[in-house]
């Protein structure tokens, strides 16, 4: 669907010149939604300005469904981003413009016609959950509102690609909650490409499947959201790990279960991409003659199921906690017995 | 009570001269507005990070701007001139005195209308590049619009400066009530008539504040 090759961007400054974007390429597929995270001058913000060009590149291809935006005349770039809808942090909304009038806005440049508008803008005022608001203007809105008008105005000329940049950054949690599930729920109906840009784990956590780290300008890693929270390779991506998953050996819990908890076995259980063996524990404890303490512990929701870590405590016979062990190292969950600090 | 108060001033002179500075005003307001506007938008769209970016084009129209701000009225007046003879066909009436209303009134005007488009979210300017929009959609439908109370209110305060102006030009036979004050109040030592024609214009000046006032409040949807 998209193909990136080679793509560059460098800003010229008095003194010196920013390689914003430097050599990247990759491909996104139809249908995907693909998150690119990385802190504030990792390039991201330029990178996904240059999908639909608003900056132009110095380098390097981007083919979006078979056209290369890089080497388009102006005019026909016109017609191209028409079917490349784009949100923003701020929303930008006119803010002299309804509601209705505001979605109405890209038909209007797409030269649809008055009654087809009227159609077309009612839909999209159902689909994302603002019926009734089509007269109010964008002041009388909350930010998540505004988003969703966002978000409509996006949709209206039917776009294969939809871009977000920001889009949640600047809406409080709860909000941020309800936006993303719109746009799982617009990837799963209308089937379209979502690329979006963020700094928090939680959104790419939260509705990815592929995810991108960017760093100074480069991809640094890339992979299904799920490998990579489970084996992130570089500290940059740990981190953002971190973020959302928490970091036990840093706050020193794994010293401290060891100390307090001397009997028995302490494991350390791997949930990736779970949805069978949710019920893994209330299983052992059944199975086994032995007691199971859950010590510490953060199970995820991904895209592709469940993950996270748990430290437990298994008391018994050891015969029986072998036998417990053996069996979990059959399922898909990884087990590692007495971690170390 | 009137009489006592205003002994000389005439009413039929008084009503010639009120209807003489209202057309003036009105034309040379309407006339300020859209020549005031190209110039404004030309400032701007061919100014740094504007959609014509153009050192030369804005060098250019920023320094037209810049002299014909910088000229005192009654010498623009003068100098128009043979302008206006040639445009008009004569140099007095309320008619002559549009020209350089007009040319002394756009330049001020268009730069309030710069400061206005500069106000306009430079987000929003991004978002309907992205929806594909043409320069000419931007500029009608996203900076004007947007930039509407601005637009107002600059108009409003450059039609008081006009009423001001229109005044000034009365002094060298345009008509109007500057030109009453002057011939009749002043030259004759009425002073009556001058204090009626000076509550006169400042019940103009009131008006048309009220107007842009108000217009400006109720497009102002943020």
């Amino acid at each position: 669907m998209i193909s990136i090759k080679g793509l560059s961007k460098i800003f010229q400054t008095k003194d010196q010149e920013v390689r914003a974007v430097d050599d990247l390429s990759v491909s996104i597929n139809k249908g995907e939604i693909f998150g690119v995270i990385g802190y504030s001058g990792a390039g991201k913000s330029t990178f996904i300005r240059l999908l639909n060009r608003l900056e132009d590149p110095t380098e390097g291809s981007i083919v979006i469904d078979d056209q290369d935006l890089a080497s388009m005349s102006k005019n026909n770039l016109r017609i191209a981003r028409q079917d490349i809808g784009m949100i923003f942090q701020h929303f930008n909304l006119l803010w002299s413009r309804t509601v209705y009038d505001n979605i109405a806005f890209p038909l209007e440049i797409a030269g649809v016609s008055k009654s087809e508008r009227k159609k077309r803008v009612e839909e999209l005022i159902e689909l994302v959950g603002l019926s009734g608001r089509g007269n109010s203007y964008p002041s009388q809105l909350s930010g998540g509102q505004k988003q969703r008008v966002g978000i409509a105005r996006a949709l209206a000329n039917n776009p294969k690609v939809l871009l977000c940049d920001e889009a949640t950054s600047a809406l409080d949690p709860e909000t941020t909650d309800s936006i993303l599930d719109l746009l799982v729920d617009i990837n799963e109906k209308l089937g379209l490409t979502i690329v979006l840009i963020t700094h928090e784990m939680h959104v790419i956590r939260k509705i990815c499947h592929q995810v991108a780290v960017m760093e100074a300008g480069k991809i640094v890693e890339q992979g299904d959201v799920l490998d990579v929270f489970l084996h992130p390779q570089q500290p940059v991506t740990r981190k953002f790990v971190d973020q959302v998953m928490g970091d036990p050996e840093k706050e020193n819990s794994l010293q401290l279960i060891n100390e307090t908890y001397k009997s028995g076995e302490i494991l350390k259980l791997h949930f990736v991409g779970e949805s069978t063996n949710q019920a893994l524990i209330s299983e052992v404890s059944r199975k086994f003659e032995i007691d199971v303490n859950i010590l510490h512990g953060k199970i995820t929701q991904t895209q592709k199921g469940a993950y996270g870590t748990m430290f437990v405590q298994f008391e018994g016979e050891q015969q029986e906690i072998q036998r417990a062990i053996q069996f979990i190292e059959s399922t898909s969950v990884e087990v590692e017995v007495s971690p170390s600090v | 009570m009137f009489e006592q108060l205003f002994p000389n001033v005439r009413i039929d002179d008084i009503m010639t001269a009120t209807n003489e500075t209202m057309y003036m005003t009105l034309v040379s307001v309407a006339g300020t507005f859209v020549l005031g506007l190209l110039l404004g938008l030309l400032l701007y769209l061919s100014g740094p990070g504007g959609l014509w970016q153009n050192k030369i084009l804005n060098w250019i129209t920023a320094s037209l701007v810049n002299v014909f701000r910088a000229i005192p009225f009654i010498i623009l007046i003068l100098l128009l001139f043979p302008f206006t003879d040639f445009l008009i066909g004569t140099i007095r009436g309320p008619s002559a005195a549009l020209p350089a209303l007009i040319i002394g009134g756009a330049p001020f005007y268009a730069r309030l209308v710069e400061i206005a488009l500069k106000e306009v979210d430079k987000g929003v300017v991004e978002a309907a590049k992205s929806m594909g929009a043409k320069y000419s959609t931007i500029i009608f439908k996203v900076l004007l619009p947007e930039s509407m109370p601005a637009l107002i209110s600059g108009i409003t305060v450059t039609a008081i400066a006009l009423i001001g102006y229109t005044a000034v030009a009365g002094v060298i036979g345009a008509g109007g009530l500057g030109d009453y004050a002057y011939f009749y109040g002043f030259q004759r030592s009425d002073i009556d008539v001058v204090l009626f024609c000076t509550i006169l214009i400042v019940l103009i000046v009131f008006i048309f504040q009220f107007i842009g006032d108000f217009a400006s409040r109720k497009l102002d949807k943020r």
